[in-house]
């Protein structure tokens, strides 16, 4: 029997996303498990699996269809020999989850967090019901449409909930339902500008920065660290690696200080933490997430468990994270949680520079280039390759004497590496 | 609880008594109404029932009386004047009784009698019923409905004396059929009485003080219903203002005022119809906080009265008066008391018939209403002259409108007048209350041939253009 493929919701704030390819084409036979179709997520590009053995009858949105809501129908399954029924004709999936993808495959390793729910992101507000069917009559849709307003966020008062004119009339008055859409384009375009349409990620990142910059007091402390131990550490770890194998390995600056983040989160863990309105949640877990750039903007994969894996561990898995988040094949659990932030400018040869924290964690590490210059050990001028790093703290969380305390802890660690090796 | 102990009591057995105590009973809730005289109230025994049998009696006169156009000839035609209001009189107890079989099998008590509020004691509101004859009792319960309905509105002068001058009650149970006959007031109750008389043979005169007859509708309804009862040989005036009535033992002379010029009708009967005014009297709102405007009780949106635990719905609780706003309000009430959630009755779905010939019916904003009301409008005609269903039938005359937002394509009103249009109304009803706009109107395949058709059409012709005109 037809069905109607829908798009699925992918992650749990995912609200639309991107067809970026049609893996099979109209007609093609399909398997289950085959990969139909890829999708652009707000976060990342992630496979459509078919669920059952038939027939991709039609796609109904074309390859490259933007801001495509989830549970739209985007293609019509059909058994063998089935001729395809219009588009509206047919069943919705409904055996089916809605992500096909997302969760199998990754039991996660170690203990799952014990402490999850309240270290998980927070769906922003009013996303939380992404995932069903919005029910609202024709004129509450297109009433809501005009004014720009996001029925999900609409609460409905016809029957069984279904939102009505009246309600979209009300959250207009009341300014609940914030405008979907901005104003888009200057009508006249400057002869010098260019107008490049967001991306979903960029969305992403203009709202959750502008709210983490504007709800979360911010304030920073910056220390000078001298890099000379770790780098001749790291020297002499990177020599005994295999030449090539499964076994071979390169540890980066960065790799060394993910670990002594680590290590100094564990000392002073009333860093690793976040705020919400009733209590502050103390995580056991140290999940650090890795800012990574990507072409489009950034990404922060996420090591889980830092403090209880060795260098070379979180080198590879850092290698792989990264390589995967610049394809856009990370999956949700690898980029959402995580519980500190470290963001790496150092391979451009900034000097200093702070980070907006990534909410609910505290606090980001924003680390700069190491760089030789003189310093005074005792009283001879010496040499020394000095970096600053600035850690960004939430004050609701953390106060500056803790902050500065973590600092002190990740300094020494940096500057008596052996600790990374314990 | 006691025998005159409840949940609910209702006071009033018309449409929305009845209904309020049959929804109490299937929610579990007891209920008692009292009622003075009949089950079904105005509507099921002087109004919407009887009045239609008596339509389809003037109809098929009509009808015979037209036989020709069909291909038929009939040698002799006539009627019974008083069978025809004796099936009235039966279609009415037939209902009657069925109420009172409905409210038995839902073990709702019916108290016969007067009833009236009479305190409170303890938490609980008492209810005194007065029947005509044998001694009062009194009932108590946490919630009374007020639905004690509406009755002609009698203007000095045009007072009913049961002989020559009727209201609609009167007018439903004539001993015969008058030569002569003036009808005061064009609303619903007023046309309806014109167009049956008039199809039976009477020469009528329908007498209107506002502009244009039946006022409430969008003017262009107004003036071709205007334009068939003319058609059909019916006298009408507008703006026209009835002076002193002098009566003879067998006939009336009504001086009618148009235009500062002064016409002499003289007839053998006249109806007043000039509206309805609420049944407050009696019923113990005197010394309460519940308040009346006009002969009507004031209520909020979910007919709570002043006084706590006291409501009212229907007639009583003001205009439009109708037989399914009482119903409605009643199922409300109840679902409210029950504390389901409910919503707020929105008079612009609320449709509104009226059984001449041509017929009429009507929902939401007229054209007019809704410009001034400042929505910038899109409206769309179809006559039915262009529908083939109507050709089919010999019912040509006909017109069916839509009123639309321009800018949201909400649909605001509908008006139809013309065959079975009564029967129709509830699509843009629908339409009005599921919030569909132009386009899923345009969208849905209407059956052909049917008048209905017409419908499609008349949203078309507000938009793109109609295919058939």
């Amino acid at each position: 029997m037809a069905i109607e493929l829908l798009m699925p919701a992918l992650s749990p704030t995912m609200t639309e996303g991107t067809l970026a390819r049609w893996v099979k084409a109209e007609g093609e036979k399909v398997a289950i498990g085959d990969v139909i179709a890829e999708i652009e997520t707000d976060k990342a590009t992630m496979e459509v699996e078919a669920i059952e053995d038939g027939i991709l009858g039609r796609i109904l949105v074309p390859e490259g269809t933007h801001e495509i809501a989830v549970n739209t129908p985007i293609a019509i399954m059909v058994a063998e020999g089935e001729t395809v029924p219009e588009a509206g004709a047919v069943k919705p999936q409904s055996s089916a989850p809605p992500s096909p993808v997302a969760q199998p495959e990754t039991a996660p390793q170690g203990s799952a967090p014990a402490s999850a729910p309240a270290t998980t992101p927070a769906a922003p507000v009013g996303q939380a019901a992404t995932g069903k069917r919005i029910v609202a009559s024709p004129l509450a849709k297109r009433v809501a449409s005009q004014k720009g307003l996001d029925l999900s966020r609409i609460k409905g008062t016809g029957p069984n909930g279904r939102i009505v004119r009246r309600d979209v009339d009300n959250a207009a008055a009341q300014g609940t339902a914030a405008p979907v859409t901005v104003a888009a384009v200057a009508e006249v375009p400057a002869p010098t500008s260019r107008t490049v349409p967001h991306s979903s990620m960029r969305k992403v990142i203009a709202r959750r920065l502008s709210e983490a910059k504007s709800t979360i007091p911010h304030f920073y402390v910056s220390a000078d660290v001298e890099l000379d131990a770790l780098l001749a550490l790291r020297s002499q770890l990177n020599a005994t690696s295999p030449d090539e194998g499964p076994d071979a390995f390169k540890l980066s600056v960065n790799d060394m200080l993910v670990k002594a983040s680590a290590i100094a989160l564990k000392r002073v863990p009333n860093v690793n933490a976040s705020f919400t309105d009733q209590a502050m949640i103390l995580h056991d877990n140290v999940d650090i997430s890795i800012a990574v750039s990507i072409p489009d903007g950034l990404i922060t994969p996420i090591v889980k468990h830092v403090d209880q894996k060795s260098l070379k561990q979180i080198s590879q898995e850092t290698k792989d994270l990264v390589k995967r988040a610049r394809a856009g094949k990370l999956k949700p659990e690898e980029f959402q949680g995580g519980t500190f932030s470290i963001s790496n400018m150092g391979m451009f040869g900034v000097r200093d520079f702070s980070a907006i924290i990534n909410p609910p964690q505290a606090a980001i590490l924003a680390i700069a280039a190491g760089k030789k210059q003189p310093v005074v050990k005792g009283n001879e001028l010496a040499i020394a390759t000095v970096m600053t790093v600035t850690l960004s703290v939430d004050h609701r969380v953390v106060d500056g004497a803790v902050a500065a305390e973590w600092l002190s802890a990740f300094r020494s660690v940096v500057e008596s590496p052996l600790t990374l090796v314990l | 609880m006691s025998g005159t102990d409840f949940d609910i009591i209702i006071v009033g057995g018309g449409p929305g008594g009845y209904v309020a105590a049959l929804r109490a009973a299937q929610l579990g809730l007891s209920a008692a109404v009292v009622e003075a005289k009949h089950l079904g109230g105005i509507c099921l025994n002087w109004g919407c029932i009887p009045t239609k049998a008596l339509l389809r009696a003037s109809e098929i006169n009509h009808l015979l009386h037209d036989l020709g156009t069909y291909g038929f000839s009939a040698e002799k035609v006539g009627f019974d004047f008083s069978k025809i209001i004796a099936r009235s009189r039966a279609v009415s107890k037939q209902l009657s009784s069925g109420v009172a079989h409905l409210l038995k099998k839902a073990k709702i008590p019916v108290f016969e009698g007067f009833g009236k509020l009479d305190g409170v004691t303890g938490s609980k509101r008492k209810v005194l019923v007065t029947p005509e004859k044998g001694a009062p009792v009194t009932l108590t319960a946490k919630h009374v409905i007020l639905a004690t309905g509406a009755r002609a509105r009698v203007l000095p002068g045009l007072e009913a004396d049961g002989k020559l001058i009727w209201s609609y009650r009167e007018a439903l149970v004539p001993d015969a059929l008058p030569r002569r006959l003036l009808v005061i007031g064009s609303g619903a109750i007023g046309s309806e009485f014109a167009s049956f008389y008039r199809n039976m043979g009477s020469e009528v005169t329908l007498v209107e003080v506002a502009p244009r007859i039946l006022p409430v509708e969008d003017e262009e309804i107004s003036a071709l219903a205007r334009k068939a009862f003319e058609k059909q040989g019916m006298r009408v005036l507008t703006s026209a203002k009835v002076g002193t009535l002098r009566k003879s033992d067998t006939d009336v002379t009504v001086p009618v005022e148009v235009n500062g010029k002064i016409e002499e009708f003289t007839v053998d009967r006249v109806i007043s119809a000039v509206g309805i005014v609420g049944n407050v009297e009696k019923i113990g709102l005197e010394g309460t906080k519940i308040k009346t405007d006009r002969t009507h009780v004031v209520t909020d949106a979910l007919c709570r009265t002043g006084e706590p635990g006291v409501y009212a719905i229907g007639d009583l609780a003001g205009a439009p008066w109708l037989a399914h706003k009482a119903s409605h309000e009643a199922v409300m009430c109840v679902d409210a008391i029950a504390g389901k959630q409910v919503h707020p009755i929105d008079i612009t779905k609320i449709p509104g018939c009226t059984y001449c010939r041509p017929q009429i019916a009507s929902v939401g904003y007229t054209e007019a209403r809704a410009k001034e009301a400042g929505y910038k409008v899109r409206v769309g005609k179809f006559p039915l002259l262009a529908n083939g269903k109507a050709l089919a039938m010999g019912e040509p005359d006909g017109l069916v409108k839509t009123v639309f937002d321009a800018q949201t394509g909400e649909l605001l009103g509908a008006h139809m007048i013309g065959a079975e249009v009564t029967e129709m109304i509830q699509g843009y009803v629908i339409a009005r209350t599921g919030e569909l706009t132009e386009a899923e109107l345009a969208e849905t395949i209407f059956p052909h041939p049917t008048i209905s058709e017409s419908m499609h059409e008349a949203v078309l012709a507000a938009y793109d253009g109609a295919l058939h005109f």
